[in-house]
């Protein structure tokens, strides 16, 4: 396909679209209509799993920790056959090194938050170096928080800039935009950082860093997918979207997936396109992939805790 | 600021839904509804042969295949079954303390409740509507109105203060193949509720719902002969219409068929609520949340296959949005799933009859033929049985036909517009009245739009909501009279002092 160099004007987004939380929620609803069952269901566990960033983001993190994350990670479930592995291992950026020399070899990408995570209160500087020193270490994508606060406060050319300048120094790794969508209030509001993110430069956007609550839900998510299949009309550019935080069932990222297929379509059914912020979700889909398999529930006890 | 990143040119841009993950059927099962291979006339209790001695198929739209035959009711019929209402009327129903009026029907719609599946399975099978609908909305939403109209049976004084109500009699009630079941619970609840007795006659293509209703009212141990289902063509409905001792006509349907009954019962003191035909604007602004209006758009039209006298098939974008409205549309028309009404994954389900999907074509014809550019849904249809794929029609004119006239299915046209006044102005012209629906961000602009608009329903950032609380009907040659809410009893009353 032919793909052409152009300007794109940065439009105000004080005037982005605006969205109406009654018409989302009850788009939102009809997606878990769907029936999925069977073979669709079993390729759909799959997708979810090879989508899922596994992560564990905690002050007690530590090398053992993170290693045997990396292994769950490569091997979910060696008992059957056939089982894809996750897209990404999601740590702070003093594990990354960790990571990157556990998962190396296996394609799996190593995910660093940055930029004073998870409030985002620090200094412009200290937040590139951040950044940096994620990337130096290995990061092959890096998850920022923005400026909830000079959001809130109407200061859009701050947030832009300061999302402009960590991709900047992200060099080439890929830069997701976490929202923190349960600071933000409002389906308008998610939709304004949502375009200044696109604009920016964000590579992925994403919903929430799992430490504040309200996290993921299907209605912001979908908010989130209309505004990177708006982007993506206006400027031909395609940007992944990252629901975080608050999907731990089967189920309810079986209804994501409906939701990605019937808003932005086949593209995006893909772990380079969408990703799962999860950290218990996996072992859920690994329970439902092997009752699909062996037509019974497994206890709990025979998938491992990482 | 101005950025560089890479693009495509927009024309090439192109979201792909076919996708490789795709839903695998999940039908409902057909075996959890019972259906007879033949039913014979509700009359005054009992299950009773047609004196015509004729029976007629109801067929399955979504296959063409023979569900059951029903018996055809003739004059003498009718007025076996008037005599039974108005001897019910007089001897029992009328006399019978409000209260105990209201056990039956809260009776009845707890019964519809327990039965719910059953009832969507056989809606879906007979009207080749989508299981979701029927069992989302159709079966939940008709046994609802039983529950309302039950709440009032007793409250009527508090519903007109200062007023002594008194019921009309024999009610004849004429429902439409587009909610079979639905609407017979809009007809017979308030009739009930009043203290009225009635004799309906549900069209002639699905039949089959209302007689599952019969089953259940005799079931319930409701008097005999308080209603009377009979089952028939135009002539049963004629029959009812001019019979003498009817004193009421409810009728919804067509505008042409409402013309006719209105003539009848000129020079009668026959009472009359009809809810007739539509054509409604659906207005979209360019402050709109445009993704939740698309989605309205498409549940405004779509719904049902179009098959909703209330449906927005006039769509009105302001012009500085339309192409991206546009675009979204035929995005979201893409994801729409046509097919087996009965499995769960179906958008849209088959057209109701032959009849109605040759009005359809002929109107698509029409469409062509004026100039109005077409795009429809790349779906590939079922062989068998009556489909039409959901359809946009773009640069239409106010002196289209499409634009003028009811087509009853599942297509959309779509004018562009300028200002408030015009768009004012465009929705009010046409002979219809029955529904409008405004888009905007704007909570000012939705008052000053719905006071200047002649509908009579107005929905603003939604469309196509129900509820029995609610009031619904026309103006104009959409119908008089209103159905629902507080104000669907007084049709069915006298206010005497």
């Amino acid at each position: 396909m032919a793909i052409a160099k152009t300007k794109v004007t940065v439009p105000d987004f004080s005037l982005s679209p605006r969205i109406d939380q009654v018409g989302v929620e009850e788009r939102a609803s009809r997606f878990t209509k769907r029936s999925i069952k069977k073979e669709t269901k079993l390729n759909g566990l799959k997708l979810v799993l090879n989508m899922i960033d596994l992560t564990t983001l905690e002050g007690k993190d530590t090398d053992g920790k993170v290693r045997q994350l990396c292994y769950k990670a490569m091997h979910p479930h060696d008992s059957i056959p056939g089982i894809p592995t996750v897209a990404a291992v999601c740590v702070y950026p003093s594990m990354v090194k960790v990571a990157k020399k556990a998962l190396e070899g296996s394609g799996i990408k190593v995910a660093s938050v940055a930029t004073a995570f998870p409030s985002g209160q620090a200094p412009k500087d200290i937040k590139i170096r951040d950044t940096k020193f994620a990337v130096n270490e290995g990061a092959d994508e890096v998850d920022m928080v923005i400026s909830r606060g000079k959001f809130h406060a109407g200061e859009y050319n701050f947030v832009f800039d300061e999302i402009s300048a960590i991709k900047e120094a992200c060099g080439n790794a890929r830069l997701k935009v976490i929202l923190e969508t349960g600071e933000l209030g409002t389906f308008d509001k998610v939709r304004r950082a949502s375009d200044i993110a696109m604009y920016a430069g964000a590579d992925f956007i994403k919903t929430s860093t799992g430490k504040i609550q309200p996290a993921a839900t299907m209605p912001v998510t979908l908010v989130m997918l209309e505004a990177i299949r708006d982007f993506y009309y206006k400027t031909g550019k395609m940007i992944g979207m990252k629901p975080a935080g608050g999907i731990s069932k089967s189920k309810l990222a079986l209804h994501y997936l409906v939701m990605v297929k019937e808003v932005l379509g086949e593209d995006w059914l893909n772990n380079e396109w969408f990703r799962f912020g999860a950290s218990s979700l996996a072992n859920d889909v690994l329970m439902q992939i092997a009752k699909e398999k062996t037509g019974l529930y497994q206890s709990a006890n025979y998938f491992s805790i990482d | 600021m101005a950025k560089a990143v890479s693009t495509k040119k927009s024309n090439t841009i192109k979201l792909k839904f076919d996708t490789s993950w795709s839903y695998a059927p999940a039908p409902e099962s057909k075996s959890a509804a019972s259906i007879k291979p033949q039913y014979d006339l509700f009359i005054d209790g009992k299950w009773t042969k047609p004196q015509s001695g004729k029976y007629f198929s109801t067929i399955n739209p979504a296959n063409e295949e023979k569900l059951s035959e029903v018996a055809e009711a003739n004059a003498a019929d009718v007025d076996k079954a008037v005599k039974a209402a108005r001897n019910a009327y007089e001897k029992v129903w009328k006399k019978m303390p409000a209260k105990e009026r209201a056990k039956y029907i809260f009776r009845i719609s707890r019964m519809m409740q327990e039965k719910a599946r059953e009832l969507a399975i056989i809606e879906s099978l007979d009207g080749g509507k989508p299981i979701r609908e029927s069992r989302d909305f159709d079966v939940p939403t008709a046994a609802n109105h039983f529950f309302y109209y039950a709440g009032w049976a007793d409250k009527l004084e508090y519903a007109f203060p200062n007023r002594t109500t008194e019921p009309l009699g024999v009610a004849g009630q004429i429902t439409p193949w587009n909610f079979p079941l639905l609407m017979a619970a809009w007809k017979i609840a308030p009739a009930l509720a009043t203290g009225n007795t009635v004799v309906l006659k549900p069209a002639e293509t699905t039949p089959l719902t209302a007689l599952k209703l019969a089953e259940i009212i005799q079931e319930s141990g409701l008097p005999d002969g308080v209603v009377n289902i009979l089952t028939g063509a135009g002539a049963t409905g004629a029959a009812i219409v001019n019979h003498s001792d009817v004193n009421k006509i409810a009728f919804t349907g067509s505008t042409d068929v409402g013309k006719i009954i209105q003539r009848a019962i000129a020079g009668t003191n026959k009472k009359a609520t009809l809810e007739l035909g539509g054509k409604a604007a659906n207005i979209i602004f360019e402050d709109a949340p445009l993704d939740q209006a698309v989605e309205g758009v498409i549940n405004g039209i779509f719904f049902n296959q179009g098959h909703v006298c209330c449906a927005g098939s006039r769509l009105y974008v302001q012009e500085s949005v339309a192409k991206q409205v546009i675009r979204k549309l035929r995005d979201r028309l893409e994801s729409l799933i046509i097919g087996d009404p009965l499995d769960k994954n179906t958008d849209i389900g088959a057209i109701n009859s032959k009849q109605q999907l040759d009005n359809i074509h002929k109107y698509i014809k029409i469409g062509l033929k004026e100039g109005a550019e077409m795009y429809e849904s790349s779906c590939r249809l079922p062989s068998k049985g009556f489909w039409c794929k959901p359809t946009l029609f773009t640069n239409v004119a106010q002196s289209s036909r499409i634009a003028q006239e009811e087509i009853f299915g599942p297509v959309l046209s779509i004018l562009t517009f300028r200002t408030d006044d015009e768009v004012i102005e465009k929705a009010n012209n046409t002979p219809y009245g029955l529904s409008a629906g405004v888009w905007t961000d704007k909570g000012s602009k939705i008052f000053n739009m719905t006071k200047r608009m002649r509908a009579g329903v107005i929905w603003a950032n939604t469309f196509n909501k129900f509820d029995p609380t609610s009031p619904f009907g026309g103006y104009k040659e959409s119908g008089y009279g209103r159905e629902g809410g507080l104000h669907g009893l007084l049709p069915y009353l006298n206010l005497v002092s």
